[in-house]
């Protein structure tokens, strides 16, 4: 990884007795898209506002380039932010918006004009310069939002929740736009959202959040593979928890239902037998029927079934444990039945421990 | 008439589907909307017409330009130039102690209390005009009246000495604030609700002082609804008499106590001259609601 | 953060001072009537005073009158508009925007002039034709209120869903208003009817012109010829105004919230 360019250091935050935001640590290399991910209330938002100058952390130092600019205010930041709800100046035309930044900082005309028709290119919004907010779509205001954001050449971009507020459809295809814009000017970006699909999908680095405690950072690859907690785990991705017993830690044996599975070493994090253990399982992990090259099956009873399409996604009861798991959807075959008995088979390998 | 067609029901289903009930229902559907019509023309617009008519006509119901003309002798004048002067400098300081009051419960980090107090009393003192307003102002700075007593033991300050007078210019524009500053709370608060913070969040981080923010958005965004709301104002007090006339009797000459004059006893000795001096008001309060019209359109042009 | 707080206390400290000191001076001088102590005699002349019953019961009557007619004015018209013809909609609007441009003075003018005795509609050739042409002036005075408050009750509701899940279920018109449209705007009504009899139980300038025997009238009159009474009347009135806005901040509470604006 190349140096670090923003740097946040043992951040904390509180609003009177609650803490929102505890002990925040984290190092983000230039151009990189780096997301916060989490439930609301998680303090992803505080930690963006932070870094923008809105609030000031009870604790901790924010750099940026090696500057410390934890006590600069946001006019002399020089970052770029885009918001949920756009918050485009509706007094303005497009062109006036995107311009704004450079106009404040006394910028000739021609300057403005040349970066203004620039950026309208690379939202590819060419003609639409003498229009008001309210005349665009909401993917069309979003855009500009981000071009009045970068047009001043901003060290970091912060970006608020910016699809949310959008069309499934617009959501997706703008992700991919905001992304391609992201690598083609190489700006280091921090991107906050709920949505897993979102963070997993844009991401270089996500950091996923849990009451005011980044709880896991990484690729998305590593998050979505790796979760490292419970809350990552349920979080991103929809997961099958298993409960199974120690049987022999020397071995990394466990027991679910009726059977003895050897999982893989260094997983039971000094667990002794008896101990109950939460067992991560993807749904894609998991198929049904016996299979070749999968290890472990257990037998149980499909429970529900629902055809989403592309892929038909079965829930089988297991005794005391259920797990969800997808099939594709073929012509040529019937779908399960309710009620039908069948066996799952897994490889054991991608039974995670949860701590 | 226009009832009984409406409860038929046979009638009513049958023009059920509003597309299909265009064209052919066309009278039937003005119907609908018939009563507000001619109550509006007989008792709204004919009336007014009438007046404006007369304004323009001579004994013999000629048309004439004299009685316009008339208006245009001194004392009339003067009664057109203390109303306008009234108004408008009730109009223009209440509108900015009103927005003044109205950013300060909505941007100044106040409790919530003082915002929905403040709103609820604005509710109240915005219709409380008239003859009571008098009362109390009277109460409050005529010469018994209870500041102007304070001010005269505890401070030595004779503010009629001075030359301040209850029953004068800045009297009268005092007392009209009491009526006009609320009634500016109560219409731009929801305009400074529709200022986003967002907005002011957006221009810091595009490197913007708090001073070109406000140039540049805030006062552009509030210009055509507080200039509307101005022009609101200046009717509401170019029109109103009864606040004025329960303070000052007839001693102060403004427009609407020259014409009640005129119509109780037609002391211009000349029954169209009073019809000029109406056309001259709604002459006024209609250019000014011409403004209004323009600048909500404007408006509306930013703010979808 | 501070520097701001400080100057939006100011301003409503300010504010506050500019409103209450003539409410307090008001009152002050209402209990001064007794000579040397502090008393209700005011209040107690005033409520003992014949004409002061009279004509207040008389505003009173006249407001409800004027309620009536403005609903049965506005009602219709404004859920027609809704359901049938927006396009005339911004043609209505200016029309009950008007009586803010027109003041009231030029409207009982024409009046005067149009409804005489000698006219051929002789509205003022009798005393109940005159109490009718009252009321109807104060329903084109309250017309700009009463139209806004059930325009944005109607707003609120979805006219058009339920006019035709009404007509669904074999509704007339008559049943479409009163049991369906009416019951829904029945707050944004009443919203509007407290406004209006907030603006009718004073007013001056119509009464006056019309030689009624009404509240405003006699408010100026004692004003002309008494001391302390007035500033009682002037705390009576406030506390009248107070009343109708209080009802209709409370009706604002049960009223439906719009799914598109829940505040």
């Amino acid at each position: 990884m190349s140096e670090t360019f923003l740097s946040i250091q043992g951040v904390r935050k509180a609003f009177g007795q609650t803490t929102v935001v505890k002990d925040f640590n984290l190092e983000v290399a230039r151009g990189e898209f780096v997301s916060f991910l989490g439930p609301s209330g998680c303090g992803k938002t505080t930690m963006l506002r932070m870094v923008a100058g809105f609030e000031e952390p009870t604790a901790g130092r924010i750099m940026i380039g090696g500057k410390d600019v934890t006590n600069l205010k946001p006019n002399q930041r020089n970052i770029g932010m885009v918001f949920q709800a756009y918050a485009l100046f509706p007094n303005l035309t497009v062109s006036q918006n995107i311009g704004f930044g450079l106009k404040v900082a006394g910028a000739s005309k021609a300057e403005i004009t040349d970066r203004v028709k620039e950026m309208l290119s690379i939202i590819k919004l060419e003609g639409f310069g003498d229009r008001y907010p309210y005349q665009l779509s909401g993917g069309q205001q979003q855009r500009v939002a981000l071009a009045r954001a970068l047009a001043p050449k901003p060290k970091i971009l912060l970006l608020d929740e910016p699809l949310s507020a959008l069309d499934a459809k617009v959501r997706i295809s703008l992700r991919e736009e905001i992304r391609a814009i992201q690598k083609k000017l190489d700006i280091t970006t921090i991107f906050v959202t709920h949505d897993q699909e979102e963070a997993l999908s844009m991401s270089d680095r996500i950091v996923v959040m849990y009451d005011g405690k980044a709880e896991q950072v990484g690729t998305p690859f590593e998050i979505y593979n790796r979760p490292s907690t419970k809350f990552v785990a349920n979080f991103v991705g929809t997961l099958n928890v298993l409960d199974g017993t120690v049987v022999d830690p020397a071995t990394a044996t466990v027991r679910i239902n009726d059977r003895d599975i050897s999982l893989k070493k260094g997983q039971l994090n000094g667990a002794k037998a008896g101990d109950v253990l939460s067992l991560a399982l993807r749904p894609e992990a998991i198929v049904l029927g016996k299979q070749d090259g999968r290890d472990t099956n257990l037998g149980g009873q499909i429970s529900d079934v629902s055809f989403l399409g592309s892929v038909i996604r079965v829930r089988v009861g297991l005794g005391k444990n259920a797990v969800s798991l997808d099939t594709f959807n073929s012509p040529a075959s019937p779908p399960p039945v309710v009620g039908e008995r069948t066996e799952i088979s897994f490889s054991s390998d991608d039974l995670l421990v949860l701590h | 008439m226009t009832d009984a067609t409406f409860s038929d029901p046979a009638a009513a289903r049958q023009s059920v589907p509003p597309a299909r009930a265009g064209g052919l229902r066309l009278p039937l559907q003005w119907l609908g909307v018939a009563p507000f019509f001619i109550f509006a023309l007989m008792f709204l617009i004919f009336p007014t017409f009438y007046l404006v008519v007369g304004a323009f006509q001579n004994d013999q119901g000629e048309f004439t330009l004299a009685n316009i003309a008339s208006l245009l002798q001194p004392s009339i004048l003067a009664a057109y130039w203390i109303s306008i002067r009234v108004s408008l400098a009730s109009a223009v300081l209440g509108a900015l102690a009103g927005l003044a009051i109205s950013i300060a419960i909505v941007r100044g980090g106040l409790p919530r209390w003082v915002r929905s107090a403040t709103m609820t009393f604005s509710g109240v003192a915005s219709n409380f005009a008239g003859v009571p307003l008098a009362f109390a102002f009277l109460a409050t700075l005529g010469r018994l009246g209870l500041v102007t007593v304070l001010l005269r033991t505890w401070f030595d300050i004779n503010i009629y000495g001075l030359g301040f007078n209850i029953l004068s210019f800045a009297g009268l524009t005092l007392t009209y604030l009491f009526f006009q500053i609320p009634l500016m709370v109560v219409i731009i608060t929801p305009a400074i609700d529709g200022l986003k913070k967002e907005w002011g969040e957006a221009a810091a981080t595009l490197g913007a002082t708090q001073v070109q923010f406000w140039r540049m958005v805030v006062i552009p965004v509030l210009w055509p609804s507080f200039l509307g709301t101005v022009i609101l104002l200046f009717a509401n007090a170019f029109g109103a008499i009864a606040t004025a006339y329960a303070l000052t009797g007839s001693s102060l000459n403004i427009v609407p106590i020259l014409l009640y004059a005129q119509i109780r006893g037609d002391v211009l000795h000349n029954p169209h001259l009073g019809y000029a001096l109406a056309f001259g008001m709604i002459f006024i309060t209609g250019l000014a609601n011409v403004f209004y019209i323009w600048f909500r359109t404007r408006s509306e042009r930013w703010l979808k | 953060m501070k520097p701001s707080r400080f100057w939006a206390w100011l301003t409503f400290a300010l504010g506050a001072a500019y409103f209450f000191i003539p409410l307090i001076a008001t009152f002050e001088f209402s209990l001064r009537m007794r000579r040397g102590e502090y008393s209700f005699d005011a209040y107690r002349v005033v409520f003992g005073d014949v004409r002061f019953q009279e004509t207040f019961a008389y505003s009173t009557i006249i407001a409800c009158f004027t309620i009536v007619i403005g609903v049965l004015l506005v009602v219709p018209t404004a859920y027609w508009i809704r359901l049938r013809m927006p396009q005339i909609r911004p043609v209505v609007e200016f029309i009950t925007l008007l009586p803010l441009i027109i003041p009231a003075i030029v409207i009982v003018f024409g009046y005067i002039r149009m409804y005489g005795s000698n006219s051929p509609l002789p509205f003022l050739a009798t005393t109940r034709g005159t109490d009718v042409l009252l009321m109807i002036g104060y329903a084109t005075l309250a017309l700009p209120y009463m139209y806004r408050a059930v325009d944005t009750g109607l707003r609120t509701i979805d006219v058009r869903t339920l006019t035709e899940a009404a007509q669904v279920h074999g509704a007339g018109w008559t049943t479409i208003i009163v049991r369906i449209i009416l019951p829904n705007v029945l707050i944004a009504v009443l919203s509007g009817a407290f406004l209006t009899f907030a603006i009718v139980i004073g007013e001056f300038t119509m009464a006056s012109l019309l030689n009624r025997p009404a509240f405003g009238p006699y408010l100026q009159n004692i004003g002309a010829n008494r001391a302390y009474e007035p500033a009682a009347l002037a705390v009576i009135s406030f506390a009248i105004t107070w009343g109708c806005m209080s009802v209709i901040q409370v009706l604002a509470r049960f009223a439906p919230k719009s799914a598109n604006n829940p505040n």
